[in-house]
């Protein structure tokens, strides 16, 4: 495997009095006892985990889980307690004040849940704000934002104020902004949380359209268990500041690490999540009919086939090898969420 | 977050009655101690003795020979020390460089420059007095500054605004106030930017170093509660009797609320918009100016009209220590009691303090606005239209001197002839109004007084005290004996307490007659909006114009002095009960309409119990209001009270008396404000208001 883009190890937060000292009091592992007693609250505990390059990470989690203090941690927005974080190779925690501004200013967006931007500038000035920073003149600066608004489709909008544009415009404008000085890691932090249910569809196919051209690294914190499953490569849960289960959709779905996450992908719709592969049997020992499905497919995209088929359908994979079976009792069970 | 366990259950058992009576039967149990035993209550805890006031065991510092100072005990009081430091810095050099007085002046004489050149631009021209330039030019036409006024206005806020502020000018030029306004104008238009550039120098030192926040906070309370003449005297002393130390004065009654408004504004930039700052790169410096500042510009700009509109009223009250403008010529009417001129003065002032009020509020509220493309006079209408008017104003002006300078006698003052109409109204009302001007002092106020002045400095600090110990622990019990102790061996003990009597029935006439007005006024929207209106306008004028119709009713004396404490500081009590009666959320109201509730039943049961804590805010700032008021009406006051002491120390540049003066009414001030805050702010917690 490559080395991962950011790698978090141990990573813990605690707010109350010295909460260095107390953490090493405790060798770096305090108990849920341990932290009550000295009334302490811990936002982060023991996080550990990798993201990858180019891959989407969506930290998923209720309000009060840690999500976003994690990736403020990751981000170095806020000064983690304990542990060690590496950016690209780099030891976060001991980069120098300049160092980070630089590291902001070349390689890390950050997009945030009420939008952030500055009221008193344009839509221009705002995108154009990072680069303003960093001492870069006018006409380039200006230059590339147009190209970032133009990218996110806000073009003939440039003069308009935050206030003058709606809640789903005043995010483009936040994402045009976090991804104006190119960053290699884009940091968002319930970017469509404040929008209304339709808006917030057509943000998500925007952000999949954004990240299929630009392929950045990506750590995307929701509360929304529907809107990790469109969007991520891999997702992980996180509860009461601990990262319960790190895995992709299917994962979560098919092994649950806890009765916590179980909850969570109850509802689920699994029958798009899951592929025929991850649900059906041994392969038959004679053909029943000339139907075939492929492993490949998502048990919803076959239902259809399976269920209008008398007995059980023969799986192959790309090769048209069987590899398995599947049955019209297996895909009721998984469209309409029946226990096995 | 981890849930907290909710707290156990025999926490919340009922009182029993003792325990509910506890506080209010300790109040009574000491008044009724203090009743059984009054008469054998010893002098000494009755009024503090001379002996403790006069004979003082504190350090007094003799400055006589070299910088170090050697302590002794001779017998002075606390204004004889003030006046040791005073003395001090007057006369002797500070680390042998230079004397702290002709710093001072050196300070004073550096506003001269920039309020010799906006007189010059507005009223004489230049060159003038300290500005000399070989060739002349002429001041603004006042066509010109009438037509630029209008034209902010407009920008500002529409059309209503533009005639206030270009209607106000022309008030001034038609009734010969030009020169007196402009001179006003020129020193709040002076005094305010540096103002607010001390008090925002202050905000941001305080947020980059914690340690100065905290020992600012208490020194700007302090600030925001001595009374005017606090400043006034030391100025005079320190800069001398000069319009230049009016500008000061100004400038330092003005710092204190920007320099809270700052730390407030900038520790309340939204923690998401620092993040985006942070994210993007910023230094700390690109934070502090590219990210907080802008996005604290609305609640600084609050704090920029508040910091005019103080500057305005002093500047109006600078007039006893010899500021020129508008209020010198408003003392003079009035202590000629010329009172058309007064009047018409008076009007002037009014003018200009709604306009500066209504012009900096809409520019602080003003949101930007995507701008339309094409020629110049299309992207900025409002500056083509200035040039304009400016080009018109100065080519009329110089064919037609009137435009100019409108002469005296094509000017409209009616003063004149009005002082015998104003004369009659008097002369008609004096028997009708010899019923308050007679009787009330006879049968309510001087017993009250008589009373106030009996009550022994003792029982006033212990339920002080207690009252400190109730709402905030012993600490506040503690502080708020300290502001009484000062007190007691300030040696001005009796003329406090007279004081306090002022403000108290003043304070009580103004709930009488604030409170149900409030009450009838929150009925309905058209009577709110009114009342805020009426409120938001009062508010504004300068609390020296207060005096112009008492002293036109009730001549001099005590009644005068009272009804001008009541009309400057009813104001709060009336705003804040209106305010918090409609302020209460709908859907509360809601709930009670659901719940089958009459009207009255709304009021009483649902709005008044909510709204409770916001009133004794307001009762609060009433207080506040009252007791920098009962200063400034000692100037039309007849009591034996800390008023007259102040005005006789300012006769004698009495600096170190009349600190000492305005600091027994601000911590009187400070006392009242700490318990009541400390009260609402706990049954605001109650009602999960805060």
């Amino acid at each position: 495997m490559p080395e991962p883009t950011i790698s978090c190890r141990n990573v813990w937060k605690l707010f109350g009095d010295e909460p260095e000292a107390f953490l090493s009091r405790h060798g770096g592992d305090p108990d849920n006892r341990a932290i009550d007693d000295g009334g302490y609250i811990a936002a982060v505990r023991a996080a550990t985990l990798d993201v990858q390059a180019g891959e989407i990470l969506v930290v998923m989690g209720l309000s009060g889980s840690g999500k976003s203090t994690l990736v403020r941690c990751l981000s170095r927005l806020i000064e983690p307690t304990g542990g060690e974080i590496f950016f690209e190779g780099l030891d976060l925690l001991k980069a120098t004040p300049k160092e980070l501004i630089e590291l902001r200013r070349h390689k890390m967006g950050m997009v945030f849940q009420n939008f952030a931007l500055l009221p008193h500038r344009t839509v221009m000035q705002n995108v154009a704000f990072p680069l303003e920073v960093q001492g870069i003149d006018r006409q380039s600066r200006e230059a590339k934002a147009q190209e970032m608004i133009e990218l996110v489709g806000l073009n003939g909008r440039e003069s308009y104020y935050p206030r003058e544009l709606s809640g789903g415009q005043q995010q483009r404008v936040g994402i045009a902004r976090s991804l104006a000085v190119g960053p290699d890691v884009w940091f968002l932090d319930e970017p469509f949380s404040a929008l209304d249910p339709l808006i917030r569809r057509e943000m998500q196919n925007e952000f999949l359209r954004l990240q299929n051209m630009l392929h950045k690294t990506i750590v995307f914190i929701t509360h929304d268990f529907d809107e990790a499953i469109r969007l991520a490569d891999r997702i992980a849960i996180m509860k009461d500041g601990v990262i319960v289960q790190i895995g992709t959709a299917e994962e979560l779905v098919v092994n649950p690490a806890t009765d916590y996450v179980r909850d969570f992908t109850r509802d689920v719709a699994k029958g798009k999540l899951l592929t025929v592969a991850r649900v059906m049997a041994a392969p038959l020992n004679e053909a029943n009919g000339g139907l075939t499905i492929k492993a490949s497919e998502s048990v919803a995209d076959v239902a259809a086939r399976v269920i209008g088929h008398e007995g059980p359908v023969a799986v192959v994979d790309e090769a048209g090898r069987a590899v398995g079976s599947l049955s019209r009792d297996q895909v009721v069970d998984v469209l309409f969420a029946r226990e096995a | 977050m981890t849930a907290r366990p909710l707290p156990a259950l025999e926490e919340h058992r009922p009182e029993t009655g003792l325990e509910r009576y506890r506080w209010p039967l300790l109040f009574l149990g000491l008044i009724a101690v203090y009743l059984l035993f009054r008469h054998a209550w010893p002098a000494w805890a009755t009024i503090p003795p001379e002996a403790w006031t006069e004979r003082l065991p504190l350090p007094y510092f003799v400055f006589g020979e070299g910088f170090l100072p050697s302590l002794t005990f001779p017998g002075s009081n606390i204004a004889d020390w003030f006046n040791a430091i005073v003395t001090f810095l007057r006369e002797h050099e500070i680390f042998g460089l230079f004397v702290f007085k002709d710093f001072t002046r050196w300070l004073g004489g550096l506003t001269v420059y920039p309020l010799d050149f906006a007189e010059a631009l507005v009223i004489s021209g230049f060159p003038h007095r300290s500005i000399k330039i070989p060739f002349e030019i002429p001041a603004v036409p006042w066509v010109a500054a009438v037509g630029l006024a209008a034209i902010l206005g407009y920008y500002a806020a529409g059309w209503r605004i533009a005639l206030l502020a270009g209607g106000s000018l022309a008030y001034f030029a038609l009734f010969n106030l030009w020169k007196p306004a402009m001179t006003t104008l020129s020193l709040v238009l002076v005094a305010a930017p540096i103002a607010a550039g001390i008090g925002l120098g202050l905000g941001i030192l305080a947020l980059k170093y914690r340690w100065l926040e905290k020992a600012l906070w208490p020194i700007l309370n302090l600030m925001q509660a001595l009374p005017h003449f606090g400043y006034l005297i030391p100025v005079v002393v320190f800069v001398g009797l000069a319009h230049r130390s009016g500008a000061i004065a100004t400038i330092l009654f003005a710092v204190p609320v920007m320099a809270k408004v700052t730390m407030v504004a900038l520790r309340s930039v939204p923690q998401e918009v620092m993040e985006a700052g942070v994210m993007a790169g910023c230094t700390p410096r690109q934070m502090l100016w590219s990210v907080r500042i802008p996005a604290a510009r609305h609640t600084l700009m609050v704090g920029i009209n508040q910091v005019i509109m103080l500057c305005l009223a002093m500047q109006v009250i600078s007039s006893f220590i010899g500021a020129r403008g508008l209020g010198i010529d408003l003392l003079f009417r009035l202590q000629n009691l010329q009172l058309g001129r007064a009047l018409e003065i008076g009007i002037a002032i009014v003018l200009m303090a709604i306009t500066l009020d209504r012009l900096s509020q809409a520019l602080a509220e003003k949101e930007p606005e995507h701008r339309p493309e094409g020629p110049f006079w299309v992207v900025h209408p409002y500056l083509t239209a200035a040039g304009v008017v400016f080009l018109v104003g100065g080519l009329l002006a110089a064919f037609l001197p009137e435009a100019a300078r409108l002469p005296r006698a094509m000017t409209i003052s009616v003063g004149r002839s009005i002082d015998p109409v104003i004369k009659d109204v008097v002369a008609a009302l004096y028997d009708p109004l010899s019923f308050i001007r007679d009787t009330l002092p006879a049968y309510v106020l001087v017993p009250l007084r008589d009373f106030f002045k009996a009550i022994p400095w003792t029982v006033f600090m212990a339920l002080l005290a207690l009252a400190g110990w109730r709402l905030g622990g012993w600490r506040m019990a503690a502080v708020v004996t300290l502001y009484v102790v000062f007190i007691v061996l300030s040696s001005w003990w009796t003329e406090f307490m007279v004081t306090t009597f002022l403000v108290f029935s003043a304070v009580v006439i103004c709930v009488l007659f604030g409170f149900p007005l409030a009450v009838w006024a929150s009925r309905r929207d058209s009577t709110t909006r009114a009342i805020a209106f009426l409120c938001d306008t009062f508010q504004t004028f300068p609390s020296f114009i207060y005096l112009i119709p008492c002293v036109m009713l009730f001549q001099v004396g005590t009644v005068s002095q009272l009804l001008a404490i009541v009309l400057y500081s009813a104001i709060p009590v009336v705003r804040y009960t209106v305010l918090g009666l409609r302020g209460v959320p709908q859907h509360i109201i809601e709930g009670a309409i659901t719940s089958g509730c009459t009207p009255a039943q709304i009021l009483w049961k649902v709005r008044m119990p909510i709204a409770v804590p916001e009133i004794m805010l307001g009762l609060n700032q009433t207080i506040m209001f009252g007791l920098f008021m009962v200063m400034i009406a000692g100037f039309i006051g007849g009591n034996n009270d800390l008023a007259r002491e102040i005005f006789k120390a300012k006769a004698q540049n009495d600096a170190g008396l009349a600190l000492l003066l305005a600091l027994n009414v601000a911590f009187l001030g400070l006392a009242t404000d700490r318990l009541i805050q400390a009260w609402a702010a706990e049954r605001k917690k109650q009602l999960g208001l805060d």
